[in-house]
């Protein structure tokens, strides 16, 4: 990667206060996560959304396996986060998903969405976007007909992006 | 301007086929946590429901809240044992509802 | 000294200068982000289109012309170009027909235009037609129907290669898209070089810099949540860089866009793109 600069042509702009722009960028930073995001102070927990999903899911038990939660490790952008969520399920009229339900437990609210499923969907897998505040866990519980109730999570790492505008 | 749903479904399938249907409305889905150039808070207003019936029956139905990004995408699968029409509804948070149906041929 | 003011420059913006002849011993995230496949279609010689610089999540969006986002628009354009607007009672299919005969019209802008002295982009030709020929009012450069009509008209060259005309009139234009290219502005006292030539492939905080091409404009940021007009995103380049903007369709702005896509040229347009 060796471009040339095509000093000859640079004219030197507005001379620069070092120290003034240093402290204007601290401010700067702030003003840009102010964007169309506006990451607000994130209220909900790990806590609160162990409590919706019990709330959601009717119990306080969760088995593992069957779910697959697909998440990126790092978000491109906290704005747009795909993920999708399959359970490993035959779908029939005795066995089937009844419900998904996706949290997250670091947003400013952990419910995000809940899907429900009936034999006739075929197969239990969805996929969307989300928007991430800052890098927490996704968490995804998916409850059976019978009552049976799964859950998975995975952690995304959202950061702050250098180059808004 | 009206929201105009992007719908696919395949056109044809086999009976008993497990097909892939993908829904995208635009949509700003405004979570109600910005502020606006007067400091006032934007109120919250979104798609926060979704369904989609075969032949009248459900196959699938989804509850949204703010965290979902805007512009809503959604893949989900049917499965499909005779021809008809999918209809798909989008409800938002004023109860206003925007329609749209897609038909399928199965043999 | 120059290399000390972009040190500096980086310093504050958290940038990692590559050093000449720093072999990096360890995969950056750029390089990880290099290694798909799909990336030969989008690099040209050392030109390389914004896809190479996003994550995999986001180039499989930006493949499937029903997952991209940005197609909400292009069906708007696609509604606006068969509706009767305006007092002469015209549609632009009334005198364009279909939509497949804008093909390399994208290529065509921004283009010179005598009675002003100054270049046009396609935005300024559009509203030229919507006020003189069909008798409709104009629209404003990030209204969504003027989005989605340039989106529409500019991804009917999709998979063409970039190119502009600078010969005749057009000739000191560019050139004076060059120099603002390069000129030093802002309280940070940088150009679009400093970044886009020489940094490109490097991290602004948890932004991998591209070169900053532009053969994917109009295009769906999701720091956007929507899609935006290259104008736009020089307007955000120069607030990051703490330098005053100038107007979308300004004579600055246009002639930076003549330059930035004779800089593009090769590289195959991909309008409406998918990006960060």
């Amino acid at each position: 990667m060796s471009k040339v600069l095509e000093t000859s042509e640079l004219k030197k702009g507005a001379s620069v206060d070092r120290r003034g722009a240093l402290r204007l960028l601290g401010l700067g930073a702030v003003a840009a996560t102010a964007g169309a995001l506006a990451p607000m102070r994130a209220s909900a927990t790990p806590e609160s959304a162990g409590l919706l999903m019990d709330k959601l899911s009717g119990s306080k038990s969760y088995k593992s396996g069957k779910v697959t939660l697909k998440t990126p490790a790092i978000a491109e952008n906290g704005a747009t986060v795909p993920v999708s969520v399959s359970v490993d399920s035959p779908m029939t009229d005795g066995n089937y998903v009844k419900s998904i339900h996706l949290a997250a437990d670091q947003n400013p609210r952990p419910e995000v969405a809940s899907f429900h499923f009936t034999p006739a969907s075929g197969k239990a897998k969805v996929s969307t976007r989300l928007r991430l505040s800052k890098s927490q866990n996704i968490i995804a519980v998916a409850v059976m007909n019978d009552g049976s109730v799964y859950k998975a999570s995975k952690l995304v790492k959202v950061t702050i992006g250098g180059c808004g505008g | 301007m009206a929201k105009k749903p992007r719908v696919k479904v395949p056109s044809s399938a086999k009976k008993g086929d497990v097909i892939e249907i993908k829904t995208l409305i635009p949509h700003k889905m405004e979570t109600g946590q910005r502020k606006g150039k007067d400091g006032k808070p934007i109120p919250r207003f979104i798609i926060n429901k979704v369904e989609v019936t075969f032949n009248g029956k459900s196959v699938v139905t989804a509850d949204l809240h703010p965290a979902i990004a805007a512009n809503p995408y959604f893949s989900f699968h049917a499965r499909v044992t005779e021809s008809g029409t999918f209809n798909f509804t989008w409800t938002d948070d004023k109860g206003g509802k925007v329609t749209t149906s897609k038909k399928i041929n199965v043999s | 000294m120059k290399y000390r003011i972009l040190a500096s420059c980086a310093a504050l913006l958290g940038l990692a200068v590559a050093t000449m002849g720093s072999a990096l011993a360890q995969d950056t995230e750029a390089d990880r982000r290099a290694k798909d496949p799909r990336n030969k279609n989008y690099i040209v010689g050392e030109k390389k289109s914004g896809y190479v610089f996003m994550t995999a999540l986001t180039r499989d969006m930006q493949d499937d012309d029903f997952a991209n986002p940005a197609f909400t628009v292009v069906d708007v354009g696609q509604e606006q170009w068969n509706k009767v607007n305006g007092k002469a009672g015209k549609s632009c299919a009334s005198c364009h027909n279909d939509i497949a005969s804008m093909k390399g019209v994208a290529n065509k802008y921004p283009q010179y235009d005598s009675s002003q002295d100054r270049m046009i982009s396609l935005q300024h030709l559009i509203n030229r037609h919507l006020e003189k020929d069909m008798g409709a009012k104009p629209w404003k450069w990030e209204s969504t129907q003027m989005l989605g009509m340039v989106a529409l008209i500019k991804s009917q060259s999709r998979g063409m290669p970039v190119n502009v005309r600078l010969d005749g009139p057009a000739k000191k234009f560019f050139e004076k898209g060059r120099e603002f290219y390069n000129q030093r502005r802002g309280q940070m006292d940088m150009s679009c070089a400093h970044c886009h030539d020489n940094n490109y492939g490097n991290m602004a905080r948890s932004n991998v810099l591209s070169q900053g091409q532009m053969n994917g404009f109009p295009t769906y940021r999701f720091k956007w949540q929507g899609v935006g007009s290259l104008h736009r995103r020089f307007i955000g380049c120069n607030k990051n860089i703490r330098a005053t903007p100038y107007k979308r369709g300004s004579e600055e702005y246009t002639n930076l866009e003549l330059y930035m896509q004779w800089r593009s040229s090769g590289l195959k347009w991909e309008s409406p793109s998918v990006r960060n």
